[in-house]
């Protein structure tokens, strides 16, 4: 690959550089992969509110026991959205469109693979959640049996009202999406990259997305197809999960967790890049071990497709199995430390500064660490008899997505917007956003800890008095917490429309050139980049691999 | 041999929105047919007219740039990538279907006809296969054989793929007649096999009593044999736009993904079947 060439414009030539199309239709027809990154980027954030909103609700129930502001069906219905939403329509997209920024930027590619599919798998996106959202206002309401749309609760006709179908198609939606951003992704790391990146060369970042991508691959299929049988189970007469017809409920779980435990990883897998690239910046430092970082990558993706029976400990699975399920899970702790290991060595003794993105990040990295210390009290199959269902379980995986996976998604925003735009965001302001997000964080999820171990179930409206101070404490938190990100969205708007008004070099953090190619480019960056590879790579990412 | 030495890199896409808006319109009727709407059938018509507008528009944009040579060395790497790749989400697709079967036969029914559950709940109930379940789901049912029609599309599916790889001969061997008959027998045989496999389903509806709500049986059955047949059609599909490209003097020996793409498809067709004839048929 030497040059790009347009449509227009058939000869290969360096300095040719189209602008975008004019007007609104530049968003619709767009193939361009910052463009897009854009398009899924601003939807991530639109639809973090939109499930905030539905975890306000929630959290607003829960404030005092008793039922006080919505019916037991919408409560349910709003845990079952929160998630779908969060997870397919926020912290999912948010990924891919750091993907389809930074992939190419930080390989040297002039766009991604295959564009004409990039902008369907965006389109894609927004047709699965909009026939999702529709759910809303139907008779009967949303789904309401929980994301993980168990049978035979999700086929009961008071959980289905109209929504089951529009929901099992939205599944599908998404889930062509997201295959079709994966194979993109996989064809430009492995076909774009400059000639002189190895792939040992590449930033984690895009290690970490490749990998991802392949584990998209492999278990977007499995969803689909679990959620295809609960439609021919409750349409055309199968009896895939029924036990009068030989079938069997737990069947599905097993398919659901086959697919949803490499879920949990696909969104945390591209936080680990995130953070693994911001830190070495703010450190000053090389990251260490960043061949063991690829190698543990590499392991937690293959652990992730041995571990799922560990969602369902109490569903009477054979000793046999929850001996292995449970030794299988703890193994996953060991890549895990040897990442959390490698970022705090790569802190050690740098000449760190605490800019808001690596504030996020050191936040990330200590409180992801209890989120898997949990996560470590769980996968004692004995213990996790008295976790299972609990509010424990809530707080564990909140740990591992909101200051782990949300706070490295608003890192990113801090570390890379300078980049895109040109301007500089209030750092004052980010600061202050950073303050009260990690402090009301904590207030929210860390009490869900106690709730959980003193044995209140998940998914419920209502409780016991005894649960009434800590349920208050977590609610006050919660409120502060969704309040507060309304900074990050002041932020986002006033950097993109010029920010503190102060001039943006090239590189933006000291010395970011040494480790991405990103910051080799100008800033703000030209509408296309990369029309002709770079040929040298940075490469102090990677010193201790060499 | 494409004339550039460039990645090519469109600038604007319309076919993309297009087709989203045809799914999404195909699905949303189909769900609202499914909730007994009556506007639902209207616009699963609608949906697919626009989607079938959106691949004869789109693959027909492709072939002309592919033909006039816009596609370089690169482009056609990024190509194979995508066709592999999906072909590996298919893979796994079907993998959840067999899994299904594998863990009903092995793991659910005998749990349902042994131990307690078969002392309490279903003391009458035989856990041999096939079954459609203790609760006789679906009624009496004759289960499907191997030896006569499955048998014949077996060897109906394998003979495509030699065709198939026959036809891919004479592309390479600039023999264009070779390719042209080689694709016609290939698709033939694509349709003389679904045509089969209907009369196959007719047979099992209206003489042997089985059918999709047959118990797991059944479902397992037509489940795996129906995405089957589903994706036999689209392959036979894909191979008569090939034909039909081929005809039109479309393909080079050194520049023919299309061919090579719709080759991949059928073969990995040929391989799910080779599966379900063991694991759905003979087994």
């Amino acid at each position: 690959m030497s040059a790009v060439v347009d449509e227009h414009d058939h000869h290969a030539d360096d300095h040719h550089d189209h602008g975008p199309a004019k007007g609104l239709l530049r968003w619709v027809i767009t193939t361009n992969h910052k463009d897009i990154g854009t398009l899924y980027l601003l939807f991530a954030l639109a639809m973090f509110f939109v499930g905030g909103a539905m975890a306000m609700v929630i959290r607003a129930e829960l404030f005092e026991p008793g039922l006080q502001f919505v019916d037991p069906a919408f409560f349910n219905s709003m845990t079952t959205m929160h998630a779908l939403v969060m997870v397919f329509g926020a912290v999912m997209p948010a990924f891919v469109g750091l993907a389809n920024w930074q992939i190419p930027l930080m390989i040297g590619a002039a766009d991604m693979a295959l564009p004409r599919m990039n902008n369907m798998s965006f389109w894609m996106l927004v047709a699965g959640v909009l026939l999702l959202a529709s759910t809303l206002f139907m008779e009967g309401g949303a789904p309401n049996g929980g994301w993980t749309l168990y049978p035979p609760l999700v086929l009961q006709p008071i959980t289905v009202g109209k929504a089951l179908p529009f929901a099992i198609f939205s599944v599908h939606l998404l889930g062509i999406s997201s295959i079709m951003g994966a194979i993109n992704i996989i064809a430009t790391i492995f076909n774009m990259r400059a000639p002189s990146m190895k792939l040992m060369d590449m930033p984690l970042f895009v290690w970490t997305w490749l990998i991802t991508a392949f584990l998209l691959i492999a278990v977007m299929p499995v969803f689909a197809g679990a959620v295809t049988m609960l439609l021919t189970d409750k349409f055309f007469h199968t009896s895939f999960f029924n036990a009068a017809g030989g079938g069997d409920p737990v069947l599905y779980e097993h398919i659901f967790w086959f697919f949803g435990h490499p879920e949990v990883y696909i969104m945390i897998l591209p936080t680990f890049g995130v953070a693994s690239t911001i830190i070495p910046v703010f450190a000053r430092k090389p990251l260490f071990g960043y061949a063991s970082m690829v190698w543990a990558t590499g392991s937690i993706a293959f652990l992730s497709f041995i571990v799922w029976a560990h969602h369902m400990f109490t569903v009477g699975l054979p000793l046999a199995g929850e001996l292995y399920f449970m030794y299988a899970t703890m193994i996953i702790a060991v890549p895990t430390g040897v990442k959390v290991f490698n970022w705090t060595a790569t802190m050690w003794k740098g000449a760190m500064t605490f800019e808001t993105p690596m504030l996020f990040s050191i936040a990330f990295v200590v409180l992801f660490t209890m989120g898997g210390f949990t996560g470590l009290m769980m996968s004692i199959a004995p213990s996790d008899f008295q976790y299972h269902d609990t509010y424990f379980i809530v707080a564990h995986f909140h740990y591992t997505l909101v200051p782990a996976s949300v706070f490295i998604l608003m890192a990113a925003g801090y570390f890379w917007l300078p980049k895109w735009t040109g301007n500089m965001y209030n750092e004052k302001i980010g600061q202050l956003h950073f303050w009260i997000s990690v402090v009301s964080v904590n207030v929210l999820f860390f009490p869900q800890h106690f709730l959980g171990l003193a044995g209140m179930p998940r998914r419920i409206p209502d409780y016991a008095v005894q649960f009434a101070d800590w349920n208050m404490i977590s609610s006050i938190g919660g409120f502060i917490f969704g309040i507060s990100q309304l900074l990050f969205l002041y932020i986002v708007i006033d950097t993109i429309r010029g920010g503190t008004g102060e001039k943006v070099s090239d590189e933006v953090w000291e010395d970011a050139a040494k480790h991405s190619l990103e910051w080799t480019l100008p800033t703000p960056l030209p509408y296309h980049t990369w029309t002709t590879p770079p040929s040298v790579v940075p490469t102090e990412h990677v010193l201790d691999s060499h | 041999m494409s004339t550039n030495t460039a990645y090519y890199i469109p600038h604007k896409a319309t076919w993309p929105v297009i087709g989203t808006a045809g799914l999404v319109t195909m699905l949303a009727g189909f769900a609202n047919y499914l909730n007994g709407s009556s506007i639902g059938p209207a616009l699963m018509v609608v949906g697919l007219l626009i989607f079938i507008t959106m691949l004869v528009g789109w693959f027909t944009l492709q072939a002309t740039e592919s033909e006039t040579g816009m596609y370089n060395h690169e482009v056609g790497i990024s190509y194979r990538h995508g066709m592999m790749w999906f072909i590996f989400s298919e893979i796994v697709f079907f993998a959840v279907f067999f899994g299904t079967l594998w863990y009903t036969r092995n793991l659910s029914v005998p749990w349902l006809g042994g131990g307690a559950t078969k002392e309490l709940l279903w003391p009458a109930f035989d856990a041999t296969w096939p079954t459609n379940g203790p609760g006789k789901v679906g009624g009496d049912f004759e289960p499907m054989g191997a030896w006569g029609l499955p048998f014949l599309n077996t060897l109906i599916l394998l003979t495509s793929g030699v065709t198939c790889t026959w036809a891919h001969h004479g592309l390479l061997a600039k023999n264009r007649d070779q390719l042209i008959k080689g694709l016609i027998a290939t698709v033939a045989l694509g349709f003389l096999f679904v045509s089969f496999q209907a009369f196959e389903y007719h047979e099992a509806y209206t003489e042997m009593g089985l059918t999709l709500g047959s118990g797991v049986y059944g479902s397992t059955f037509f489940m795996l044999t129906g995405f089957h047949g589903f994706h036999v059609c689209v392959g036979a599909i894909i191979l008569s736009v090939v034909l039909f490209r081929s005809v039109r003097g479309h393909f080079k020996p050194e520049n023919h993904f299309a061919f090579e793409a719709a080759a991949w498809y059928w073969h990995f067709v040929d391989v799910v079947w080779l599966g379900l004839f063991i694991f759905v048929y003979l087994l």
